[in-house]
Formats: structure tokens, sequence, C-alpha cells
């Protein structure tokens, strides 16, 4: 038989501890694994056993973590590391090397923007930024260089949703993979191999931990791309790396070489790991994660209906709603909810704005003002006073922010004292 | 590496180290739909440990050409020919098969076509007969995806249904349908056809010559153990090894074992 996703939650990739029967993940906090006899040690290293040798490249508790979320997006494997920035950039060193093209939604959280834009390109890899709506776009920035097409699920901080289906169908139409950041929906909102993505990674930090207590990251291969068939574009995976005895990682696992390599060098060589603590604190919150995102998304369409309702606002940005942009791809993508983070923005001209965005922030009881998504509590952040307060009010415009705008993640609190709380922000905003 | 047989380019991965016919070797037989990657832990450590091995992709698997072959005779006979075409069986004539399921089918076909020309054979997650059910070959053959569900679920044991794999961050259930996902069309019912109409199991094993070992999953609901323990009684020179809770999976579910006791049987 097999497990439904409630179920898989709470048990993929974690049998009960044999020795002492824990129910509970142990935490496997050592650095190293002592060895049966030198037989098993060479076997371990030379890839003729499974098992554990040293935590920077394996852990046990965290291997229960990586089978989890492998089974939650119906992968075939994942790794964990130290954040969803080190996700990234695991997957964009395993694919490729200086010369190599990525194009990318240019909707993307600024850390994934800042490493595309400003950092990779030192190394001798860049990125094409495209409006993730335009399919044509896509297909027009593809060079004979390019390996990576690359989206948020949901971009930021518009909501866009990405067309997975006919993105990753213009990808595979030139032998290339698409990767998804899946960290907004998770998988209990939609599950982006079932349309076509190739690649997913998350920051672990946000929903799928779901207690903003511990940073991590997982990095998702589905397995199902040909990287033999794509003309030599990926000699990471189908030729000999004199790096790890001459393995070719594609001989050595037809579903798997992805994972292998950014394992076996990845890891081994950048050494973003993730701590067995950190892993066991993502497991404790991945248990609950169906029962979270089903109170995350019925809160804020609560709050979005309040919101849109307020004469203090002059737009809502969500995807639910019938004028945003994508909300019938959303209804077919999404169909649980096109998650819980969203912006809206308060009425004023540009100076008012600013200073309505603050009074409003300043008037919150229950929300906590803060640069962060996907906690069990409500978070909000001004823009245009916090992390884009150097803009101009036209840069922020360029950037799909207004200085009224408000970023709120909806947490799993009552929703009537949220209201409540919004109401006494929208009060003092008002008065502004 | 790459070897012409009956025109078509057949692969066969060597387990990290080069052929070669001087040294005893082992040669991988995966079962349907599936390829040599089901073998890699232990076809890597043979090619690390004095044997020369050959993980086969069956014709029209994975990176083998051509269309797959409709019956155990012939992939028996294909055997024979890749033992032929690499030299396997000459200089070196210490050759063992391994087959897995259909896999087993074929090895156990294979010694018994061509008697003295094979050291010894394992046959993993067997059952002779082999026969599959007909929801599952209607399945096969109208709703692939169906019947890959289908098989995926009965080849997993309880346990391995829930995880914990030997090789860290691997969801063995994913891989194994993104494997059988890879194949072309029209494989799976080829394979699967193929069990079904293979009659003749038990008399090759009453006339096998060399010794065979019989590797069962105590939870195997594809080859059931009690199919495996009336084969082993057929054979002149067996051993038999059942694995506690391994179901049909077992390379992947309990990959130290199977090595376990394919050392003990062929080094």
């Amino acid at each position: 038989m097999t497990y439904n996703f409630d179920t898989l939650a709470l048990h993929a990739g974690q049998v009960p501890d044999e020795r002492y029967g824990a129910r509970a993940t142990p935490i496997y906090l050592t650095t190293s694994f002592v060895f049966k006899d030198s037989d098993q040690a060479a076997a371990l290293f030379n890839m003729e056993r499974g098992g554990h040798v040293y935590s920077r490249i394996s852990n046990p508790t965290n291997a229960v973590l990586e089978e989890r979320i492998a089974a939650l997006e119906g992968g075939v494997g994942a790794i964990a590391v130290a954040s969803g920035q080190a996700a990234l950039h695991l997957a964009i060193a395993t694919l490729m090397g200086a010369g190599s093209h990525i194009v990318a939604s240019r909707s993307l959280y600024g850390g994934s923007h800042n490493l595309l834009d400003y950092t990779l390109p030192r190394f001798g890899i860049t990125t094409t930024f495209v409006d993730p709506r335009d399919l044509d776009a896509w297909r027009a920035a593809i060079r004979p260089e390019t390996r990576l097409l690359f989206g948020e699920t949901l971009g930021n901080p518009g909501l866009e949703v990405l067309n997975i289906p006919e993105v990753a169908a213009i990808a595979h139409e030139h032998k290339l993979p698409l990767m998804v950041d899946s960290t907004f929906t998770t998988p209990w909102l939609m599950r982006p191999f079932d349309h076509g993505a190739d690649l997913i990674f998350h920051s672990a930090t946000k929903f799928l931990g779901g207690h903003g207590v511990a940073i991590g990251g997982l990095l998702v291969d589905g397995g199902s791309f040909d990287w033999e068939s794509s003309g030599g574009k990926f000699p990471t995976l189908t030729e000999a790396y004199e790096g790890f005895h001459g393995m070719d990682f594609s001989e050595e696992s037809t579903v798997a070489a992805f994972l292998l390599r950014a394992r076996r060098e990845g890891l081994r060589d950048f050494g973003a790991c993730m701590s067995p603590m950190t892993a066991f604190q993502l497991l404790q919150g991945m248990e609950t994660l169906p029962l979270r995102m089903e109170r995350h998304v019925a809160n804020t369409r609560k709050m979005v209906e309040h919101l849109v309702k307020s004469e203090a606002v002059t737009s809502v940005g969500y995807p639910d709603l019938e004028n945003h942009p994508d909300h019938a791809l959303a209804k077919k993508l999404l169909p649980r909810g096109p998650g819980s983070v969203f912006s809206f923005t308060l009425k004023g001209g540009p100076g008012e704005a600013r200073a309505a965005g603050r009074k409003f922030i300043e008037a919150l009881r229950v929300f906590s003002h803060l640069a962060n998504v996907g906690d069990a509590k409500s978070l909000v952040i001004h823009p245009a006073s916090t992390t884009h307060f150097r803009m101009s009010d036209d840069a922020l415009a360029s950037a799909g922010i207004q200085p009224g705008t408000i970023r709120l993640s909806i947490g799993l609190e009552d929703a009537g004292d949220l209201i409540e709380d919004l109401n006494r922000g929208l009060a003092a905003a008002a008065k502004a | 590496m790459l070897i012409e047989i009956n025109g078509q380019p057949a692969y066969a991965y060597t387990g990290g180290k080069p052929f070669d016919a001087a040294l005893p070797c082992v040669v991988f037989i995966h079962g349907a739909q599936n390829d040599h990657s089901v073998w890699s832990l232990q076809s890597r450590w043979f090619a690390h440990h004095g044997f020369t091995v050959l993980a086969v992709d069956l014709p029209g698997h994975g990176r083998s050409a051509g269309d797959p072959l409709p019956s155990i005779e012939d992939l028996a006979d294909w055997i024979e020919l890749l033992l032929e075409k690499t030299g396997a069986d000459g200089t070196a004539p210490d050759v063992s098969l391994v087959g897995h399921s259909m896999g087993s089918l074929t090895a156990l076909e294979c010694a018994s076509r061509h008697p003295g020309r094979l050291a010894r054979i394992a046959l993993v997650g067997t059952a002779v007969p082999m026969p599959v059910s007909d929801s599952l070959l209607d399945a096969a053959k109208n709703n692939e995806p169906k019947a890959i569900a289908m098989i995926n679920t009965w080849s997993h044991s309880p346990r391995a249904t829930i995880g914990g794999y030997a090789v860290p961050g691997i969801w063995h259930l994913g891989a194994a349908k993104r494997l059988m996902e890879r194949q072309k069309p029209g494989v799976l019912y080829n394979d699967l056809a193929a069990c079904n109409a293979y009659t003749h199991g038990m008399e090759a094993a009453t006339a096998l010559a060399c010794p065979a070992l019989i590797i069962s999953g105590s939870k195997d609901m594809m080859t059931h153990p009690k199919a495996a323990a009336k084969l082993a009684t057929a054979i002149k020179d067996v051993r038999s090894v059942s694995l506690d809770g391994a179901g049909h999976a077992l390379m992947a579910e309990q990959p130290d074992a199977v090595l376990d006791a394919l050392r003990a049987f062929i080094v």
C-alpha cells in the first residue's frame, strides 16, 4: 500500500528507532559515524553500501527530512542544506559552470535576485530576467549556453502564479530543466513535479518549519529529466568526474544523478550542510504542515475579504480575487488556495502613504513587525520604510511596490483577533 | 560500456571499473521495466573486489537499443550472446548470473539452456512459474501509469512504504516509480507477458547443473516466498536466504543483506 499526504507528513522517512523504540526522530548530533570494519569503511566511501560517514555529506536525522520532503513532493530524493539560498546555489553549482546562462522570472525573492544578478556573474554565470507571465519572453531569452529556467511558484511581491505547465514545456522543448522555488506554496498547496517542473527548492525556514525557529533549505529532484538526452549540456552529470573516482553520475543512477553529484561534490566541497538539530526542528514543523496550511489559507481569505471592503485600502493583491491577473491560473494550479502571504496598499498620496504605512505598523499588537514570512504567528512589513526605504517612489513602482504597500504573512491566530488588529492599524493609518 | 548484440548497441554498467574478461565475471540482470541501476550498490562492490561486472540494460530498456525481447527464452539467449561478445565465458569461465524477478527467470533459463557455461546463478525475488494477474496485464497494455502504480505498491514491504532507506536522501518509492516511467511505451506489457508465458521453469530448475542461490523477501507480494521455497525443492544444489521484512524491491530495501548473501555465495 501507499500512504496519503497527511500520513506521509507525519511518517515518511522514519521508522521507529530499532534499538530503543523511540517514536520521535532521534537527533543524531554527531559529526561522524564509526565504521564496523575496514571493508565497510571502504564500501561506504566507494558507494558500494548505503550509510553515513560524516555529517557534512549525510546524517540520519537529515535523511529523514530529505525523504519526507521528497515523499510529499513526489520526487526521488532530496538534499537538506543550510538555507534556501544554499539550496539555490547548490542546484546551480551542480548543473553548470562559468559561461552558462539562466533564464529567471524577474519576480523573485530579493536574496535570489541578488545571487543571480550581482554575485553569480562574478563566477561567469549570467541570468536574463523575464516577466513570468510572458511566455514568449521565456522562450526568447533562451540561448545556446542556457542551462536552467527558474521561477517562484508564487512571485514576489505580486504573487504572479508561475504557469508551470507552459514554462516547463518551453524548457523541455530546449532540453532544459525547470526549477521552481516552492517556498510560498509548499507541497500541500501544489506539487510542481505533477505540472512538469524538474527541480524544486524550499526555504524550509518558512512554512515547512512553520514556527520561525530554524533556518534551512531543501532541494528536491523530480527524477524525470533526462540529462543524457540534452545534447551534452550537462557534463557534470553525464561525463566521468575525476573528483569522485571517475564516476559518471547518470550511469550510476538513472533517476538520481543530479542528487548524487549535488551530494558527492556540492555538499562535500561547498559544505553548506544542515545541522541535525535543525533537521529535527523542521521535521516537527512538517508533521503539522497540512493542518497549518489549511488554517493559514482560511485565515488569509478572511483577512483579504476584510481588507477588500475597507475604505482605507486602495488595492489588495491576492490571486483568489477575480481582479488578480492570475486568478484563473491560480484556480487551476492552486485549488486549495494561493498561500498566506499577500500585499495591500493604503490610501494616500506618495508622502502620505509612506507615513500611513508607518502608522499602520506601529499600531498593530498581534502582527509582528519583521522581515520574514511563513511563521505560525502573523507577520507584517512595510517595504517603503524598511527593506526598500532608500528607494524613490519611482524606483519602488518599478519593483511593483507602492509607498503605502503593506505585506502580510497571515498566521494561525484567531481570525477575529487578527481582524481587530488590522482595524487598529487601519484607523491609525487614516489619521496619518 | 556498449556492446553490439544482434546488430543493436547494448549497454552494460561495469561497476565503476573497466570490464576485464580475464577476471571472474558477475552478470546482473534487472527485472521488468527496470534497468541496470537497480543493482548499483551490489554491482559496484563486486567490481571493486576482484570481479568484473556486467550490469546490463536488457534490449529496449534503459540505454540499450532495439525492441524488448518477447520471451524469457529470447532473453536467455541474449545473455549467452552477451557472454560470447564480451569474452566473459572464454578466458574466464567463472561466470555468475544474478537476476531479479524477470531477470531471475532469465538467469535460470540461460543456465538451463547452456549447461556448463555458468559457475552459479543467484535468483533474487523469484517465483516459478511467475504468473501475472489479468488486471495487471490489462493495465500494462492499456494504462501504463495505473500498472506502474500497482507494481510500485506491490513491490514494497509495509516498512518500505514509510522509507528509511539505506542510501541517504533517496525516497525509493518515488525513485522506483520514475525508473519505470523512464522506459519506453510497450516495454512493461512485453516484460510482464514474457514472465507470464514462461511455463517450464520447474523443468529448467530440475535440470540445473550449477549451484543456485535464492534470495527471498518475507513480505514479497510480487513473488511470494512460498513460491521461491517450492522452486528450491527442484534444484539439486541450492541455498536459500530469506530477508526478514523485505518486499520485492530487495536490492533497495535491504541492499547490504542482498550483497552479503551474494558475497557468501559467489566469493
